[in-house]
């Protein structure tokens, strides 16, 4: 080897014999502890890579000495998890619906567990923030088909409606048109006589007399006089601006040819029932609640 | 150290000198003087403040902690005398951080490395270590006489040694000690430790600093701040020609000459330097450099040289401070026969000065202003408005209140937004529907979900502003803020 080092005229010290624009590199070398310590970390590196999950195979890696694996750390605290929080979920189970939301402590919890157990189960139909969509209720507004009160909510989401449970909420939108209950002309007539009741425009030359008529022979066993709905029967109201498959004319056509039968799963069974409950509080704080 | 290397000592067959340097050990003299007094009152001041900090008191009334100063992660708070910060005031102490980082700049740009040589806890541990080294093993001689022995280890010496490690540990312990005592009440915390009853936690960290202590200021020294620390490197860069650096005049020490020499030339008229190559200055060192090499890198400013050279400048009659603060500018303006001039005040110093002085106002004003109520609001997104079956509007909002007094507080809850709105708190509505009066404890904070509704017929065009105002109903201390209502 050749030798580059030379020695500075101005500090009589050894440089490297590298130059850059005519400045010359001192040879300033490390302390002994630190380069012990810089292979120490070398030596440390190839340890982690046999004792831990390291290297990527083709379709694994290697697993390591211990066989430690993240994912085992995870469960291992969420079971903690559970374990930490099995007594207030158990105060929650204890408590009655009515004094959860008294308890600004339980209510806290409630509402929390049950926006992310309503972000698994519930958004899919009724929206992440509980919106709701066409045929799939809003549960932020004040309609309420089965009842709004806490009882009411829980009831829903425990047996559901027309869910096939033993105590499923039961009631059907008759297709009167389909069924041949009642003529294509009557249903445009009934039609606007609904719409009428909510104060929305009709369609010109249409009959009042008759629609209210038609309405008081097929519709008020269900829907109640002057259209008020039904919360037994989950029969809408029909005065109110909410519509869950729309107000407009072709749409209620539909609607009153063809019959709505949404179906709301039952939860019992599938959520625990301190979850259940954290449901129906979360559902009842959104606002809606009665 | 990075000592000169003598060109015959290198080899030409090396291609690139060494991968390494062993450390040459540095062992400092004793002295004697104003500097040295300096650091012992700053040692005392400091040390003093760390140790006995946390068992200062200061009454917060009932259910508070009375320490006066604490850092209490559990509740996350930060008690420091009359100032309790919460988590969301975290703010206060980048301002803390600005006000501290423009003070060093300042002294930099004053007094060049005063926290180096002065304040720095690697300098104030390891200068107290020395210290108990050169009380049980005496003075730099008899230390390198002693280190290099090749006797074989006499009782008396053994007995040294362990004597020294052990009061090294002892001030360690004691240091990592005092380091728990400020994140929990400290009379408390020191039963706790003394019956084995405190956290694990407490343990493993008195472990650590004890550690850290005993390692950095009885082995390391002077070598964390050469290789360790960043701040020499960025000291550098923030220096100016007018900062006084400790300083070897040379205009005024070379020729060096000794004492006798010296007296001889001068009799004969001739020049000669005030230096007389005694290396005091050397052998006080503690990072073991030679002041007259000029500024260097591992130089921590602390004084110790100056003080050495006026002792021994005071024994031969000649003037004191040829090695003291001063800068090159005046070195050369004495080479020209002019007077030396010292700026303190220049735009420089100006400008920190005015840094710390804006920021620390700010920061007392915002202190002094804080309020012990407060309230943010939180617009629900999804859904931002729903329409009600009579046809009016709703928004949905997330507030947080804020109880940072010591005292659980009633306070109501009015808006000012659309014409008619009502508001209505979910969990609060048996009480007082119209306005909602909510119970927040003391010193915590409460979430609550507000519904604010408008009726249909002031259902707002676009959105417009809603503010929300909370009043506490016993006090009368309020707090607003301000979202918006929106139509669908």
């Amino acid at each position: 080897m050749t030798d580059h080092s030379e020695i500075d005229s101005v500090t009589g010290r050894a440089t490297t014999g590298h130059e850059w624009d005519g400045i010359k590199e001192l040879n300033t070398p490390l302390p002994r502890w630190w380069v012990i310590c810089f292979y120490l970390t070398i030596v440390w590196s190839i340890g982690y890579w046999i004792v831990y999950p390291a290297w990527p195979l083709i379709s694994s890696n290697t697993t390591g000495l211990f066989g430690y694996s993240s994912r085992a750390d995870v469960a291992v605290e969420l079971a903690n998890l559970e374990k930490i929080r099995g007594d207030k979920m158990a105060a929650l189970g204890a408590a009655s619906l009515a004094d959860i939301e008294k308890d600004p402590a339980l209510l806290a919890l409630a509402r929390a567990k049950g926006k992310t157990v309503f972000g698994d189960n519930c958004a899919p139909c009724h929206g992440s923030g509980a919106a709701g969509a066409k045929g799939f209720p809003n549960l932020n507004d004040d309609d309420w088909l089965w009842g709004g009160t806490l009882d009411q909510i829980m009831q829903t989401i425990q047996f559901g409606a027309r869910s096939g449970h033993a105590k499923t909420h039961e009631g059907q939108m008759l297709a009167f048109g389909k069924d041949g209950v009642l003529k294509p002309d009557e249903i445009v007539t009934v039609a606007n006589y609904v719409r009428s009741l909510s104060g929305l425009s009709t369609r010109k030359g249409y009959d009042p007399a008759k629609g209210e008529k038609i309405f008081a022979d097929n519709c008020v066993a269900c829907h109640g006089d002057g259209g008020k709905g039904n919360q037994e029967l989950g029969a809408p109201n029909l005065t109110d601006k909410i519509w869950l498959y729309g107000s407009d004319e072709a749409t209620l056509i539909e609607t009153i040819s063809q019959g709505r039968a949404g179906v709301m799963p039952a939860w019992e069974g599938r959520l625990d029932p301190s979850t259940i409950k954290a449901m129906a509080v979360y559902v009842h704080s959104l606002g809606g609640g009665k | 150290m990075n000592k000169t290397v003598n060109p015959k000592d290198l080899t030409s067959d090396d291609d690139v000198g060494p991968l390494y340097a062993a450390r040459k050990k540095v062992y400092p003299q004793s002295v004697q003087g104003t500097f040295r007094r300096i650091k012992w009152g700053l040692m005392a001041f400091c040390l003093g403040v760390y140790y006995f900090l946390p068992f200062v008191r200061w009454n917060r009334g009932l259910g508070a902690p009375s320490q006066a100063v604490l850092i209490d992660l559990p509740n996350s708070r930060f008690y420091f005398f009359f100032i309790e910060l919460w988590p969301q005031e975290v703010y206060y102490f980048t301002g803390l951080l600005i006000v501290a980082a423009v003070a060093l700049f300042l002294m930099n740009s004053v007094g060049g490395r005063i926290w180096c040589g002065y304040l720095c806890p690697q300098t104030v541990w390891t200068d107290l270590f020395y210290a108990v080294e050169r009380l049980i093993e005496g003075d730099r001689r008899e230390r390198m006489k002693k280190d290099a022995s090749t006797d074989p280890m006499k009782l008396e010496r053994i007995s040294e040694i362990v004597l020294k490690h052990s009061i090294w540990l002892l001030i360690a312990w004691w240091t990592g000690g005092a380091w728990v005592l400020y994140f929990n009440d400290a009379p408390t915390l020191v039963k706790e430790l003394v019956t084995f009853q405190a956290p694990m936690i407490a343990y493993v960290w008195i472990g650590i600093l004890t550690a850290t202590t005993y390692v950095l200021a009885g082995y390391m020294r002077e070598q964390v701040c050469t290789y360790m620390c960043p701040w020499p490197r960025i000291q550098a860069a923030l220096t100016d020609e007018w900062a006084l650096n400790v300083t070897y005049r040379y205009d005024r020490g070379e020729k060096r000459t000794s004492v006798k020499k010296a007296a001889e030339l001068r009799a004969l008229g001739e020049q000669v330097g005030d230096c007389v190559d005694c290396y005091q200055c050397v052998a006080v060192c503690p990072t073991g450099i030679d002041i007259r090499n000029g500024p260097q890198l591992e130089c921590i400013q602390c004084g110790l040289c100056i003080d050495a050279c006026d002792n021994v400048m005071a024994k031969i009659g000649r003037q004191k401070r040829l090695i003291g603060y001063d800068n090159d500018i005046n070195i050369q303006r004495r080479q020209e026969g002019k007077a030396p001039i010292y700026r303190i005040v220049r735009p420089r110093t100006i400008a920190y000065s005015a840094i710390i002085a804006a920021v620390g106002g700010i920061m007392i004003y915002v202190l002094a202003t804080r309020t012990l109520l407060d309230i943010n609001v939180l617009h629900d997104r999804n859904p931002v408005a729903i329409k009600l079956s009579d046809g009016s509007i709703r928004n949905a909002y997330t507030a947080r209140l804020l109880n940072k007094s010591g005292h659980d507080r009633v306070i109501a809850i009015d808006i000012d937004g659309p014409a008619n709105a009502t508001i209505h708190v979910v969990g609060a509505d048996s009480v007082t529907p119209d306005r909602p009066m909510i119970v927040i404890p003391r010193d915590s904070t409460s979430e609550l979900r507000l519904l604010v509704t408008a009726p249909a017929e002031s259902n707002p065009e676009k959105s417009i502003p809603v503010h929300f105002h909370v009043t506490d109903i016993g006090l009368g201390e309020a707090a607003s803020t301000i979202d918006n209502f929106v139509a669908p």
